[in-house]
């Protein structure tokens, strides 16, 4: 099984997603969560990374992170999945091991 | 709580280790181990001296086990056991000599 | 109940990373990190340290905190060996990007590409992130 990364700063503020995707192999998954959320929005400067990132990871960002901070779903890159707690707990169950990227 | 040695006042935490390492001589350490009950010796001393040193090169007390094996490289292999250690310094070897040596409580394992 | 100079064994061993990704000094990171691995070095794991990013900075030689009123603890990593922690990896690409080279680093290291500390990474059994 593989990795699950977590990433928690924004990609204007810190290379913790930058450094994710260089790193994260092919296959492994990546939960935007915090200040990570920004990351998933569509119309940003990153939408470029995030979208090229996805042919080798599968993407989430957490749902409450992005309410809490004025985002919706609607607003969120075509094929990012948005999930809840339970979503994060089942996504840290389903790989055998959690990189966190801070 | 601060200890007087010979007129002179020396800041300790709560746990009686020198606030400022600066601060330290042998009289303090001597000090220290009277107020603990302990007379020291030239194998403590040995002991004292080589944890200065070594807190000089590292900025760190080291963990007993590490205290053991680099005792054992510098001062001979039969005072580089853990036995004989506690035998000098019953409270725990490096807990005990880096207070006598002026030293802060060593990270991790002691 | 063992005397206190008796060892236990180390029972299973599993494979720890630390991967430090800050540059020392302007957060606590690069320091926790530091003492978190001298602190589970008495659990006689498999321990490596990787550095990468900002992270490489924390090795860079000739650091004095004097003016800053800060403790230097660069010369804490050259303790490392004393607690049996001898494998360090340095990302290539974090030291080029930084115009830094092996000869810019206390310690000695394992330089090794991004993709060699990737797959490196995925290997561990646990992954500690600072």
């Amino acid at each position: 099984m593989s990795m699950l990364h977590t990433v928690n700063k924004s990609p204007f503020e810190r290379n913790a997603l930058d450094s994710c995707i260089k790193h994260a192999l092919p296959g492994s998954a990546i939960l935007l969560i915090e200040d990570g959320v920004y990351a998933a929005i569509k119309g940003t400067a990153h939408e470029g990374m995030v979208r090229d990132s996805m042919a080798n990871h599968s993407l989430y960002v957490l749902g409450p992170d992005l309410l809490a901070r004025g985002m919706s779903p609607e607003q969120v890159i075509d094929g990012i999945s948005v999930v809840d707690y339970g979503g994060f707990v089942d996504l840290a169950v389903n790989h055998d091991k959690v990189q966190s990227w801070l | 709580m601060p200890i007087e040695v010979n007129g002179k006042s020396y800041e300790t935490d709560e746990e009686g280790y020198l606030a400022n390492l600066n601060e330290w001589n042998p009289e303090v350490g001597a000090a220290m181990a009277k107020a603990d009950g302990c007379d020291l010796t030239d194998s403590h001393w040995e002991v004292i001296n080589f944890l200065r040193e070594y807190y000089e090169e590292y900025q760190i007390a080291p963990a007993v086990r590490v205290l053991t094996k680099a005792i054992g490289k510098k001062l001979g292999e039969d005072k580089g056991n853990s036995k004989y250690l506690y035998e000098l310094f019953p409270y725990g070897p490096a807990k005990q000599a880096c207070k006598y040596a002026g030293l802060p409580k060593p990270t991790g394992c002691v | 109940m063992a005397e206190p100079w008796e060892e236990e064994g180390p029972g299973t061993v599993k494979k720890f990373m630390y991967v430090n990704r800050k540059a020392p000094y302007g957060t606590i990171y690069a320091l926790e990190s530091l003492e978190v691995v001298l602190i589970a070095a008495a659990f006689e794991q498999d321990v490596s340290l990787a550095f990468l990013d900002d992270g490489v900075y924390e090795l860079k030689k000739g650091q004095d905190t004097a003016g800053i009123g800060m403790k230097n603890f660069s010369p804490t990593y050259r303790a490392l060996e004393g607690y049996d922690i001898e494998k360090l990896y340095v990302e290539a690409e974090s030291l080029a990007e930084r115009g830094l080279t092996e000869a810019d680093l206390l310690v000695p290291v394992e330089v090794m590409s991004r993709e060699a500390l990737a797959k490196m990474m995925d290997e561990q059994d646990v992954i500690l992130s600072f």
